[in-house]
């Protein structure tokens, strides 16, 4: 009954927004879609592009679009055949004035979502690549559909932050769009509208208090949301956004970003809720040479202000995702965890390597043919070639004849490019070449010597899987200790550029206190937020290690498990305490650890290390390393030994 | 190209306008890095500054923006070509030149010229962003996620001000002496010490967390957006302000003075803070005397010293990658201890 009520009010904002966009859609940027391919998806992109106008671009961007395709660069067929560079234009250009939909965009490389973050801020395309440069217009929307499933699978941070709208369609059965009672024509007049839309201030400030209160940091969302409650109001056929646009954006745009609930009781002033602690630069500093003029004209009565602002963040709040809601609830940090999935980006670097430069040689086996550079390389050598060309085949009739005084030798050779030396006589010849027989073979001459190929640079990146036990037994001995060897680690990671995780574990359970990061800071805050005490539960923070380290292979990147404990197992797998199933587990545990090959580097943390560690780390077939006689070098050095076998292996 | 918006409208972020302010006055200090969150109005600034900018004096033809009196062998090189041997010059405005993400090497260092070699068989040479943005500023927004052989380059750049061009057959060197301004979010991605070297000035922005100043920063986007060429001109005479004060600090700059106790000052505070080799003291030095040139003052004070320390410092002190927000605070304690504040 509930869900019920729920999913129908996701599928009446999903139509909203479909509208809202559809009547400006450059001005909210665009929309994320979190669902999977499906009816619901369809139905949604249908309706959008129903109301958009019909004349406008609608292009889909694969997932591992080149850059050359993106953003435009040589088109080197053209280029080939006319034997002039002629430019192409990339998908983003291509798509000005329409809508871009990006195609399973969880997965879209941190490179490609910074570029089309550009063009989306700019609304034109800034080019230098390939012989080709400027400035073409692209004044795009995106629909960013974000098939993740798992929560740590999202989009990009800097893409989301752009787009006004996040839909969440999964699990609904269909929309029902007739029910707003919108079509084609009323968005096209709401579009017409837009331009007269006055925006009040009051709604400005109420919007800005209400992101306030929701932990809202971006100021894009509160921009997107000013731009939602015009549109909105342009579709309601007003010329003024009054409090329903606002509550309608709120709803859409601030809800779904909320990174906290709001404080029960009303703050005593608007101005008075400072989200975080930090040193907030002085309000109007910038206006004390000049004041601007609207800082002070706008003073109406606040209790008008404050009502919309209630209104308002009632709206939102009660908008929020169940999903989030719930984390929320809990204190979790919303937003930080989809934050990190990019493992698209991570997969196309590791496996295949980004382009850094080209060099010189031919393209074999799977290796890409630098074809720029191969022109390049080519062109200064062209007219001595078409020289040579024309020397050899387009010597009139009398081949025949010549032939055989050819294969005579020198002069004969001599005799066929008779009356001068071969480098003079190519230019009279090239250029009567040029105007005989314009369409005799190929314009540009390439020969062997002039291929490039593309080097990537395929550097596998580690990462570093910190095991830490923080057990009672553990926390007596040096938890303390062995947080200093990590973060020793870590620094000793940050300088190879490592990727870490850290996994913890005490009590019954092993957790995931960080995946895999390349922000250290990151790492040494949910080391130092680790609590310690409780059992040693080591088999199951082994099986935790080993499915993280076997996740982190299945991406083409090279995982190096360092396990910090004591090596005392008092909690067997299933939760319950008893040193002797705990051992034997721990044992299982190790020899799965051995045969699923990952390098492992086992730092015993006991003041007095016991024999039965250095057995257990010879039963996972790792490298063991006592602390009390482990110094920054040695564990440094042994870590980079573990990434190096690791490498191997792998 | 669209209008920009304004410098001066800009709410909040005095740090970083500070910065390029101080860039704009005394290129020598070496680039301005902008550190932030999104939508901190990085890249509004550095377009509203270029905007703002008085245009200076280059010689016609030169595709490197030369100075009259700075005849650099390339320049003269390629107007002997253009066969005009008198130098005219004429008013440009100064080049703010974007590195957009994608770009291919040779776009940026420039190259053969591949339409003249293809249709006419001669070796010209192409110049590339590097030269556009000679004398002017470089922008590369989202520097960390710029392709690691471009950020090599850049680094050798910018430490010699001097583009050598060695490919295809090209054998070419020309002057490329600009101010870099980078920006990047640290949490997409670090940046490679060499290349945070480079910078003379190091900012951090943050989104501002102040109600009002939200609230204001949303309304100028408004105003602006509705009406871009009205907005402007409303802010006209502050923007108006704020280039006499560059080009007032422009002329004062070589007058002002370094007293000795200054630049011991800022030694003593280098050492306290152990920054890597002497480019910390010198940025600090420089960055000072921009300032008080800035300000209209004729001798450097202490008080110059401790407003521009965390950007000419934070950036240098021997990381310690595990202390997240560490490094200002690290400078201001050094400062509060040095100056007894």
């Amino acid at each position: 009954m509930r869900v019920d009520e729920e999913d129908q009010a996701r599928a009446r904002d999903a139509v909203s927004a479909a509208a809202l966009f559809a009547v400006d859609p450059q001005a909210l940027v665009g929309v994320a879609i979190r669902a999977l391919a499906g009816p619901v998806r369809d139905q949604w992109l249908a309706l959008v592009r129903g109301w958009l106008p019909p004349d406008r671009p609608w292009r889909r961007v694969p997932l591992n679009i080149a850059d050359g395709r993106l953003l435009g660069g040589l088109d080197l067929s053209a280029t080939l055949s006319a034997g002039r560079p002629i430019a192409e234009r990339g998908l983003l250009a291509e798509s000005d004035g329409g809508v871009v939909l990006l195609a399973m965009a969880e997965r879209l490389s941190a490179g490609t979502v910074a570029r089309i973050a550009a063009v989306l801020d700019d609304g034109e395309l800034r080019l230098a690549r390939d012989g080709v440069a400027g400035t073409v217009p692209a004044r795009l929307a995106v629909i960013a559909l974000d098939e993740g499933i798992e929560p740590d699978e999202g989009l990009a941070a800097p893409l989301l932050d752009r787009l006004a709208f996040r839909l969440d369609l999964d699990g609904l059965r269909r929309l029902d769009p007739e029910a707003s009672g919108l079509d084609a024509a009323s968005i096209a007049a709401a579009r017409e509208r837009l331009v007269k839309v006055e925006l009040p201030e009051a709604v400005i400030t109420a919007l800005t208090a209400t992101a306030d209160l929701l932990g809202i940091a971006s100021l894009r969302a509160i921009w997107l949301a000013t731009r939602a409650a015009r549109a909105a109001a342009a579709l309601d056929g007003r010329e003024v956004v009054t409090e329903v646009d606002g509550t309608i954006a709120a709803r859409l745009v601030l809800a779904p970003r909320a990174t906290r609930l709001p404080t029960a009781e009303p703050p005593p002033e608007a101005g008075e809720s400072p989200p975080e602690p930090e040193n907030a630069p002085p309000p109007d500093a910038s206006s004390q040479d000049t004041p601007p003029p609207e800082d002070n004209a706008e003073q109406p009565p606040i209790d008008l202000d404050q009502m919309m602002q209630d209104v308002l963040l009632a709206a939102a709040t009660a908008a929020i995702p169940p999903g989030l809601l719930a984390q929320l609830k809990a204190g979790a940090q919303a937003g930080k965890a989809r934050a990190s999935g990019k493992s698209g980006a991570v997969q196309k670097a590791a496996t295949r390597g980004r382009p850094s430069g080209s060099r010189r040689g031919e393209p074999r086996a799977g290796q890409r043919l630098a074809l720029i550079d191969t022109l390049r390389a080519a062109a200064p050598w062209q007219r001595l070639r078409r020289a040579e060309r024309d020397a050899c085949t387009s010597v009139p009739s009398p081949v025949e004849r010549i032939r055989p005084t050819l294969s005579r030798g020198e002069r004969g050779d001599q005799r066929l490019q008779n009356p001068s030396p071969p480098g003079r006589g190519a230019g009279v010849r090239d250029s009567a070449q040029r105007t005989d027989a314009p369409d005799q073979g190929p314009r540009v001459l390439v020969r062997r010597e002039d291929f490039h190929i593309t080097r990537l640079e395929q550097r596998r990146e580690t990462t570093t899987i910190f095991v830490v036990d923080a057990s009672g037994s553990s926390a007596l001995n040096r938890l303390a200790e062995a947080k200093g060897a990590v973060e020793l680690l870590l620094a000793d990671c940050y300088v190879r550029r490592d990727r870490v995780a850290v996994i913890g574990f005490r009590g019954a359970a092993a957790e995931l206190l960080l995946p895999p990061t390349r922000s250290l800071v990151r790492a040494k805050r949910s080391l130092a937020g680790l609590p310690g005490g409780g059992g040693t539960p080591l088999a199951t923070a082994l099986d935790a290690a080993i499915e993280l380290a076997d996740a982190i292979r299945r991406r083409g990147e090279t995982p190096g498990i360092v396990l910090m404990t004591d090596g005392r197992a008092n909690i067997a797998r299933d939760g319950k305490p008893g040193r002797v199933q705990a051992e034997s587990d721990a044992l299982a545990a190790a020899k799965r650890l051995a045969a699923s090959g990952h390098a492992t580097l086992f730092v015993d943390t006991s003041p007095r290390p016991q024999p039965s560690a250095a057995k257990l780390a010879g039963d996972m077939r790792a490298i063991y390393l006592p602390l009390p006689f482990a110094d920054a070098r040695a564990l440094s050095a042994a870590v980079k030994t573990v990434n190096a076998s690791g490498k191997a292996r792998g | 190209m669209p209008l920009p918006f304004p410098f001066s409208a800009i709410v909040g972020q005095e740090e970083m306008k500070l910065a390029l302010l101080i860039a704009a006055v005394e290129p020598a200090i070496g680039g301005v890095m902008v550190f932030g969150d999104r939508g901190t109005g990085k890249s509004t600034a550095v377009r509203a500054l270029a905007a703002l900018l008085p245009p200076m004096e280059a010689v016609i033809g030169c595709p490197y923006n030369c100075a009259p009196d700075d005849g650099s062998d390339a320049c003269q090189a390629s107007l002997a070509k253009l066969g005009d041997a008198k130098k005219k010059t004429h008013k440009v405005p100064v080049p703010v030149v974007d590195l957009p993400l994608g770009a291919t090497e040779d776009r940026v260092v420039g190259a053969l010229d591949l339409e003249k070699a293809l249709a006419q068989g001669t070796k010209a040479f192409e110049p590339g962003l590097l030269a556009r943005a000679n004398r002017g500023f470089l922008y590369v927004d989202e520097v960390n996620l710029l392709e690691d052989h471009l950020v090599d380059l850049l680094i050798d750049v910018a430490a010699s001000g001097e583009n050598v061009v060695e490919r295809e057959g090209l054998s070419i060197r020309h002057p490329a002496r600009f101010v870099l301004v980078g920006s990047g979010n640290p949490e997409e991605g670090e940046l490679r010490p060499q290349l945070l070297d480079r910078f003379g000035l190091s900012v951090e922005v943050s989104t501002p967390t102040d109600l009002q100043a939200r609230i204001a920063v949303v309304r100028r986007r408004d105003a602006f957006e509705r009406d871009r060429a009205a907005f402007i001109d409303d802010w006209k005479p502050a923007d108006d302000k704020v280039r006499r004060r560059i080009v007032a600090a422009r002329k004062r700059l070589p007058e002002v003075q370094v007293p000795d106790s200054v630049l011991e000052r800022a030694a003593e505070l280098c050492l306290s803070l152990g920054t890597d080799g002497l480019r910390g003291e010198l940025t600090l030095m420089r960055a000072a005397r921009a300032l008080a040139a800035l300000d209209g003052d004729a001798v450097v004070g202490d008080t110059h010293l401790k407003r521009i320390a965390s950007p000419s410092l934070r950036h240098r002190l021997r990381r310690n990658p595990l202390d997240d927000a560490g490094s200002t605070t690290r400078v201001e304690r050094a400062v509060s201890q040095l100056f007894g504040a």
